[in-house]
């Protein structure tokens, strides 16, 4: 013993290094994991998050691929043909009822691919319409988030890192933004895009197709929306950097680039990710009910709330036009939602300590 | 003058650290979290730096590897001041620091080699990976750490081994000085003696020299060879470590080592153990004077008046009281 020897309760036998036994001993540990590998077990065992994140799965190949072999396009009139009169049989068919000169062929003997959901009024074949639908719904919910996500991280971890005058400008100017009523917003962006000649910008291009009113959308998402991301991920920031292993590293002489890349950016990328996944059916919802007001996708790109909007004409005789847009949002938001919050189980950290 | 064995190490001079705390909206107030501390150490020496939690031990460590950019004050190191950019970057491959929190001192989501070998990337400390990979088992084996755990996360490890990997850490860049911040207070009474011992072992081998944080005064008897009690910022009293358990002078030191139990019934008997009365007071409102007279059962106007200065009053023992010849 050097110095002096411990007289208290601490026994100076106690203070013999560990004999090699010892250290075997201390060495049974559970077998690694990462904390990835964790956060899959535990979502793999969360039965509705997986039966969600299957629905997702499902729904995104089925708007991908089905349009590669379906007969019929979304916008071609089935009852018009070039140089013949306007067949009105078309127009209005129930679920696997079939135009006049189908009937004609099926009559020939050959097979007619059917209408599964019918036509709509303006005889095109429903089913592709509202595979359509749902491919828009979910690339704006997508890309909203996208966008929400590159402007809301930067503009927070900024904030976050930096401190100071800096933060307190940018929380103040995100306050502002909160303040602003954002549907007045859309329905003010689309009306001013429309008269500003962006349509003659954008025409030939894909953005043509879907049209200004989804473009003033993702405006209106990176220009609002991105402040309650702003928000979450500044707090991550903040009270990461106050961490220890922060200091730590600063200690040894790392550089803030080192420390933001290794330090701050894993342990708030699961926060990050969640709450992108949650952002996408909030995104998905506004298109549609902006749709549904008439400020969505340009006719005759379909979208699930403009097809809903559409089937209110005829909401007695064909309900089903309605239902099955809407179905098919509420599956869509539904999964995401439920997907969302068993990613949170199983990845934040807080919930699992 | 630079390798001269008489220079210490490490030497403070009025060290001030003060933190701008908002008090209102638009009102600021320092918080005198260091004020005015100067101490040195010697090469191959442990100074303990003992008090009660909340009296800027911290902030003195960190203080001294700027991790928070001193308020006044210097810091000389070998012989040559610690200023500029360039000097505080050579200065942190020379000193580095063990953390109090074997928890929140460990990042998450890096494996154990990553941890100990980020001041080796950080410094550019291996030409190869091969010779990275050597240098990381190397450390793993200097604090005892099992090589096969190199790729596991620090979540898999109890706190005694975390803090293990914690001193693998500072140890990585080859340090001559360490300033340890608490590094037991976390664990386990069984685990403390452990890891302490370890301490004293890696001195040894190594040459290391340490700047010991401790609250517990029986951790810092045994691993210190001078001892300075600190309290609201200031150091109070500084000697040897058997002068100071023995001979105590300052009041705030005496009440501190009669709160150390004795096992001998008969001394401890004889030693009542001293008092004291109030709480310590915030640093954001420190009492003018010595900072200690509000709880001082010896204290006078004078000490409300004047600060009491830092005396060397026997070989090596330095107090700041003004009434040190009429309490002994
Ligand atoms: N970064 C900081 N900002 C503001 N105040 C601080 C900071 N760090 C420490 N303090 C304050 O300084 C005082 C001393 O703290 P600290 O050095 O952590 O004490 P100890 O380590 O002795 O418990 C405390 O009152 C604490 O609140
Ligand atoms: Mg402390």
């Amino acid at each position: 013993m050097r110095k002096f020897p411990i007289n208290m309760h601490l026994n100076v036998d106690s203070f013999l290094p560990a004999s090699d036994a010892e250290k075997e001993y201390m060495v049974q540990m559970r077998p690694s994991t990462t904390f990835f590998r964790d956060g899959v077990k535990r979502l793999l065992k969360n039965k509705i998050a997986t039966i969600s994140f299957i629905m997702i799965i499902i729904i995104t190949l089925a708007c991908i691929l089905i349009p590669l072999f379906w007969p019929y396009k979304y916008d071609k009139q089935l009852g018009i043909s070039l140089g013949k009169p306007v067949d009105p049989t078309y127009a209005n068919l129930r679920p696997f009822e079939y135009g006049e000169t189908e009937q004609a062929k099926i009559a020939a003997g050959e097979t007619v691919f059917p209408h599964i959901f019918g036509t709509d009024s303006a005889g095109r074949d429903y089913f592709i319409r509202v595979v359509y639908g749902t491919r828009i719904s979910l690339l704006v919910g997508f890309f909203a988030s996208l966008i929400v996500l590159v402007i809301g991280m930067t503009v927070g971890s900024i904030a976050g890192y930096c401190g100071g005058k800096v933060d307190i400008v940018i929380m103040r100017i995100v306050d502002i933004i909160y303040s602003l009523p954002d549907m007045l917003m859309v329905i003010l962006l689309s009306a001013a895009l429309n008269n500003s000649g962006l349509d003659k910008l954008i025409q030939g291009t894909v953005l043509e197709k879907i049209g200004l009113n989804i473009l003033s959308l993702f405006i209106v998402f990176g220009l609002l929306y991105w402040v309650s991301m702003s928000r979450l991920i500044r707090g991550q920031i903040l009270s990461l950097r106050e961490q220890e292993y922060v200091l730590a590293a600063r200690a040894c002489g790392a550089k803030p680039g080192r420390i933001i890349k290794k330090h701050l950016m894993p342990n708030c990328i699961g926060v990050v990710i969640i709450s992108t996944a949650l952002q996408i059916p909030s995104a998905i919802f506004t298109e549609s009910y902006l749709s549904f007001l008439g400020l969505g996708v340009n006719a005759p790109m379909p979208s699930l709330g403009s097809l809903a909007s559409d089937a209110l004409n005829g909401i007695h005789s064909y309900s089903y036009r309605l239902i099955i847009p809407a179905v098919v949002i509420s599956l869509i938001v539904l999964s995401l939602n439920l997907f969302g919050d068993g990613l949170r189980d199983a990845f934040d950290p807080k919930l699992n300590k | 003058m630079n390798n001269n064995e008489n220079t210490p190490l490490l030497e403070v001079k009025n060290l001030k650290q003060y933190f701008d705390i908002n008090v209102g909206v638009f009102k600021s107030k320092p918080l005198k979290a260091v004020d005015d501390v100067s101490f040195y150490i010697n090469k191959k020496e442990t100074l303990g730096l003992v008090g009660e939690s909340g009296c800027g031990k911290t902030t003195v460590g960190r203080t001294i590897l700027n991790l928070y950019k001193p308020t006044a004050g210097e810091i000389w190191y070998n012989g040559k001041q610690i200023k500029t950019k360039a000097d505080i970057n050579e200065f942190r491959k020379k000193a580095t620091m063990v953390f109090q929190d074997p928890y929140s001192s460990l990042n998450p989501r890096m494996t154990v080699a990553d941890i100990i070998g980020e001041p080796l990337d950080v410094h550019n400390l291996y030409s190869t990976k091969e010779e990275r990979r050597e240098r990381i088992l190397e450390l793993m084996d200097y604090v005892g750490l099992n090589s096969e755990h190199a790729s596991r996360y620090a979540h898999e490890f109890s706190g005694g081994q975390r803090q293990r990997i914690g001193i693998a850490r500072a140890l990585a860049v080859n340090p001559e000085f360490i300033v340890c911040d608490e590094p037991v207070s976390a664990l386990d009474v069984s685990i403390q003696a452990q890891v302490i011992n370890m301490f004293d072992e890696l001195q040894d081998k190594l040459g290391l020299t340490y700047l010991f944080i401790a609250h517990n005064l029986l951790v810092v008897r045994h691993i210190s060879d001078r001892i300075a009690v600190m309290y609201l910022g200031k150091i109070v009293e500084l000697a040897d470590a058997e002068e100071i358990y023995s001979r105590p002078l300052h009041p705030y030191s005496k009440a501190l080592m009669s709160a150390v139990p004795v096992p001998d019934p008969q001394v401890a008997r004889a030693n009542k153990r001293i008092m004291l009365s109030g709480d310590i007071p915030s640093p954001l409102n420190a009492p003018s004077g010595c900072p200690f007279r509000t709880r001082c059962p010896h204290a006078t106007e004078q000490c409300a008046m004047e600060t009491p200065e830092f005396k060397e009053i026997s070989k090596g023992h330095f107090v700041a009281c003004h009434n040190i010849d009429k309490i002994n």
